[in-house]
């Protein structure tokens, strides 16, 4: 995966026919790789709608801002599982249930919103370019340590057994985006990187990848 | 009644003999009567059998500290669902979440954690699924999937953009400076704040999606309330949540669940 990239053709997520679900995304977003990662494990197809996050689209008037404020809403979680059952994301089992929705959590609540590219920033002009490293690599070590743990029982070829579930679903992006933005020791992490592998191979990971999206490297 | 007193009595009829029918009569009631009496004591003795087999259910068990909010939303559902519980304090400024013995519950040293049984969740959102699943009374999500989805983005909306970043006001006090800290906490709880405003213009009833406190409820008392209490946030630009906050303060569930209720709760907040 070639994050610093180049301009790759990119194949279009865009289905020829018109669909009726629609995903505003930032091909860099890793909550909106979830989302994508989630549609293509049950096979729906969507329109794809880029929103810049760099140029602060998010912000302009227009359909984006009447739809919403916030950049890191994330409704795959229960929705898309309710409304398209196929393909379940969760497993009927209600442990390893409950452990796919913590490994969700830990990366969406205590993992991904303190290395999000604004606090970030914050953190190297307030306190400085140092600080900001050690603080990612600190916030996503922590949470790679508990995941390690969390699914240390129940680990098989994917997160939570021989399925892709949400926890994967969460995992996979996260993964890809330390190791790509903080060059993270992932020898440290040997079941994370089991899973990551897994999920590497799986062509509804690599379509949903963000180099792959119609507004990659813009 | 036995065989025998019920052929005494055809015997020795009332029309025919008085007497004797009355003596059977007398006979037979004392024969009924222990016969009863032998009857309640083999139901008492089966269902004395029954209870010893079955093993009195083991209580919940969930691990908070007073203050924290997201041990407040189980608090909350808990209380909502009419579920027991027995409270472990974790004293999170004295670091026991760091415990082996907490550790092993949660690597990542959070509360809340929940134990039922053999089965231990921590992370609010999936305690909450799981009571939701396994405690359907008094449902925490609306049959509508998309005010289910509503629910959803309230809960996500608290508890990523805003309480994880919230929580960061003491480093930023530290490492930053001090006058940062209230700016810090004030514009992640005002993004939030106004990005749930909108979410739910035209959902909200007396509560957050409704007319039912729903799992948006949970995420959000808590939050609202600490954003008033400790961060002083100015809520006038927020008014449909201040409308909920009050419908809140008249609620059960939320002011017997709040953190100066809790029993770890210092005495100097003690309500």
């Amino acid at each position: 995966m070639d994050f610093n990239g180049q301009k790759t053709p990119s194949d279009s997520s865009s289905p020829s026919s018109p669909s009726k679900l629609v995903l505003y995304s930032y091909w860099q977003s890793s909550c909106s790789w979830r989302v994508r990662f989630a549609l293509n494990v049950k096979g729906l197809s969507y329109e794809y709608k880029s929103v810049n996050l760099v140029k602060g689209e998010q912000f302009s008037p227009g359909e984006f801002r009447d739809l919403y404020l916030t950049t890191s809403v994330d409704i795959s979680r229960e929705y898309l599982e309710e409304k398209y059952p196929q393909k379940a994301l969760l497993p009927l089992d209600p442990r390893l249930k409950a452990v796919n929705l913590q490994a969700a959590s830990i990366i969406s609540s205590s993992i991904q919103p303190l290395q999000m590219l604004s606090v970030l920033k914050y953190i190297e002009e307030k306190v400085g370019r140092e600080e900001r490293l050690s603080w990612a690599v600190y916030y996503v070590e922590k949470g790679f340590f508990a995941l390690e743990k969390l699914l240390e029982d129940c680990v098989g070829r994917y997160a939570t057994g021989e399925e892709v579930y949400m926890a994967d679903v969460f995992l996979a992006p996260q993964i890809a985006i330390a190791i790509a933005r903080i060059d993270i020791d992932m020898s440290k992490f040997p079941l994370l990187s089991r899973i990551y592998e897994s999920c590497k191979a799986l062509p509804e990971f690599q379509a949903s990848s963000p180099e792959r999206q119609p507004d990659a490297a813009q | 009644m036995s065989a025998d007193c019920f052929s005494s009595l055809r015997l020795y009829s009332w029309r025919y003999n008085s007497k004797l029918a009355g003596a059977a009569a007398a006979v037979a009631i004392a024969d009924l009567w222990s016969l009863c009496k032998a009857w309640v004591l083999a139901q008492v003795q089966t269902r004395e059998r029954i209870g010893a087999s079955v093993e009195e259910p083991k209580k919940l068990q969930l691990y908070s500290y007073w203050r924290s909010s997201c041990s407040w939303r189980v608090r909350i559902a808990l209380h909502l669902k009419g579920l027991k519980y027995e409270y472990k304090a974790v004293n999170l400024v004295k670091g026991e979440q760091f415990s082996p013995e907490f550790s092993n519950l949660n690597p990542i040293g959070y509360v809340p954690v929940l134990v039922d049984g053999d089965i231990v969740i921590s992370d609010s959102f999936a305690i909450l699924m799981y009571l939701e699943e396994k405690y359907p009374q008094n449902p925490l999500l609306p049959h509508d999937l998309q005010k289910k989805a509503i629910n959803y983005q309230a809960a996500s909306i608290v508890s990523s953009s805003i309480q994880p970043l919230q929580n960061l006001a003491k480093y930023i006090e530290e490492k930053v400076s001090p006058d940062e800290k209230v700016p810090w906490v004030q514009f992640h709880i005002g993004k939030g704040f106004t990005a749930l405003e909108k979410l739910l213009n035209g959902y909200a009833g007396r509560y957050a999606t409704g007319e039912e406190v729903f799992l948006a409820d949970l995420f959000l008392a808590p939050q609202i309330s600490a954003a008033i209490s400790r961060f002083k946030v100015d809520m006038t630009q927020f008014p449909l949540l201040s409308r909920l906050n009050d419908a809140y303060n008249k609620l059960s569930a939320f002011q017997d669940t709040m953190p100066e209720k809790q029993p770890d709760a210092p005495v100097e907040y003690k309500g």
